[in-house]
């Protein structure tokens, strides 16, 4: 009941942020939100299923470019590009899960990597259809019922939606048996096929689900910025999803959404002030691993419970 | 017809025959029991019939069933649960928890990604029955990690037998445990009943000859000796590589 209560007055909390806050902390909160359901999908697989992926800015990417060519050269409306689109990245998603779970932990890991440089690659030489290193400009965001989205706020309000759908359809699958099964299969995988439980099948399902929501937020990724450059596909984006999982706590539901706000806040607003931000994110990211070892979210849960049992 | 028929299994470790000519009948409701000097190829063995392990050459039928070409989940489909000698359990759930996986294991339930498996109230009771047969239902709620070495035995034993197997794998089960422990586990080996057959590794002879119909003599991969107690006990082969006299 008090969780609940919380999560509601969160909610409240941030449907009423865009009326205190000013253009510049809306937009970051949106870039928030976009990165949190990347970083969430990406621990589904770290947290929950033990497959460190360094390669998930795949889905992202692909999704994105997915939704800027087919409304730039097919000329499709973006209702329409939407569905295409994450739909053709969740069908990439079944494919490259086929080949990354031939193996798991650094295999895994390297074929997720090869699998995302080969798409980062293409998307850079084939300037024909991407425009290499120029990237794609002039996307336009939808009007969901004839609303635009070009207004900050609007649109701050269409990803928050997203958002909490996303992180409670996540929620409902990590506390589901199938999710209880996933964290089975980390810890244990020879007993759960012992047990009757087809190992290879949970992953590959929790790969292509974790795909899919990579492939959700690629979308809001591209309609929030009206733009796309190679470098969403690449081994960087991937490995800033990573650390967000790591630096919140993987394996809490909490822990991604807090390390994607903690790197885009030093990324966005830090980086105003500090024109060596890359550095500070290093120094974050080790302070974390010194002091909070397992995330920030366990860290502090951990310290708030330690306070309360001395007092 | 026989629970287990294994013809002619072969398995090497890169040049290394661990099982170099093993042929096997357990009867069905049968108890078994395989001993041999270490790395003679018993676990071996288990994890050929199991599934961890494809072997080299030979065949495994399981109630009439060939079963060599399946995944190991696919067997336990098929009614086969194992225990393990290194316990393996899920150290950071629950007692209960670890039995709803072995519950889930042979439910369609296992691919239901959006109900709370915590609301579920459909495999509590069958939780509580099994926990209770193992003297482990007042932990269910205790995580794993907090329960003693033979609690831990206890319910390797209870999340084999939660999926109502029809043969049945126990990898030293007595491995371990203190003498009241063991007079424990091995009340509770003898409680399975008789529609379930029972193929049980031990080195404990003391209590485990009492428990098997049978016994077969594993060494340097091959059968060396099967029949009965007596039979196998008065085998000289037996007396000279197990028994040391």
């Amino acid at each position: 009941m008090t969780r609940k209560a919380g999560i509601a007055v969160l909610v409240a909390l941030l449907a009423a942020f865009p009326f205190a806050a000013g253009e510049f902390y809306v937009n970051l909160a949106s870039q928030v939100f976009i990165f949190a359901i990347f970083a969430a999908s990406i621990n589904l697989l770290l947290g929950y299923g033990g497959l460190p992926s360094l390669g998930h800015a795949s889905y992202l990417g692909v999704a994105a470019y997915a939704s800027a060519l087919l409304t730039l050269k097919a000329g499709l409306a973006n209702w329409a590009a939407a569905p295409l689109a994450l739909i053709g990245t969740t069908l990439m998603a079944c494919f490259f899960g086929l080949i990354a779970l031939r193996a798991t932990g650094l295999g895994f890991l390297m074929l997720t990597l090869a699998l995302s440089q080969v798409l980062w690659g293409t998307a850079y030489r084939w300037i024909a259809l991407t425009e290499g290193d120029n990237g794609l400009r002039g996307i336009n965001r939808p009007a969901p019922f004839g609303v635009s989205l070009d207004d900050a706020s609007h649109f701050y309000y269409f990803a928050l939606a997203v958002t909490l759908l996303a992180l409670w359809l996540m929620a409902r699958f990590v506390a589901s048996p199938f999710g209880a099964a996933l964290r089975g299969t980390r810890d244990q995988p020879r007993r759960m096929a012992a047990l009757g439980h087809d190992v290879w099948m949970v992953r590959w399902l929790t790969f292509v689900y974790a795909g899919f929501w990579g492939a959700v937020s690629g979308l809001l990724f591209v309609y929030y910025h009206k733009y796309i450059h190679p470098i969403s596909l690449s081994l960087a984006n991937s490995a800033e999803g990573l650390l967000a999982v790591i630096a919140g706590g993987s394996g809490t539901l909490a822990g991604p959404v807090v390390g994607a706000a903690i790197v885009m806040i030093l990324k966005n607003y830090v980086s105003a002030y500090v024109e060596r931000w890359n550095m500070l994110l290093g120094f974050v990211f080790v302070a974390i691993v010194v002091f909070m070892p397992e995330g920030v979210v366990p860290g502090l849960k951990r310290l708030w419970q330690r306070s309360r049992s001395r007092a | 017809m026989a629970a287990l028929q294994i013809t002619r299994l072969k398995k090497a470790f890169g040049g290394l025959p661990a099982i170099s000519d093993v042929s096997l009948e357990v009867e069905e409701g049968e108890r078994r029991l395989i001993i041999g000097p270490n790395g003679a190829g018993k676990t071996t063995l288990f994890n050929l019939v199991t599934g961890d392990l494809r072997p080299d050459a030979g065949q495994i039928r399981f109630n009439g069933r060939s079963i060599e070409k399946l995944r190991p989940d696919q067997r336990a489909h098929l009614g086969l649960a194992r225990t393990y000698q290194i316990i393996t359990l899920f150290p950071k759930d629950t007692v209960a928890g670890n039995v709803v996986l072995s519950l889930l294991g042979l439910s369609r339930e296992r691919w239901n990604t959006f109900d709370s498996l915590e609301k579920q109230t459909r495999f509590a009771e069958r939780v509580h029955a099994v926990l209770e047969r193992v003297d482990l239902a007042a932990f269910a709620q205790r995580p794993v990690s907090a329960l003693a070495y033979g609690e831990k035995r206890r319910l390797e034993i209870a999340m084999a037998l939660a999926q109502s197997p029809r043969l049945l794998l126990l990898d030293e089960p007595l491995a371990g445990l203190s003498r009241e422990e063991r007079g424990g586990v091995r009340k509770l080996i003898a409680a399975i009943p008789r529609e379930v057959t029972v193929v049980m590794i031990e080195h404990d002879m003391d209590t485990a000859l009492d428990l098997a119909d049978r016994i077969s003599v594993l060494h340097y991969g091959k059968v060396l000796a099967e029949g009965t107690r007596a039979q196998v006990v008065a085998d000289p082969k037996t007396r000279e590589v197990y028994l040391g006299y």
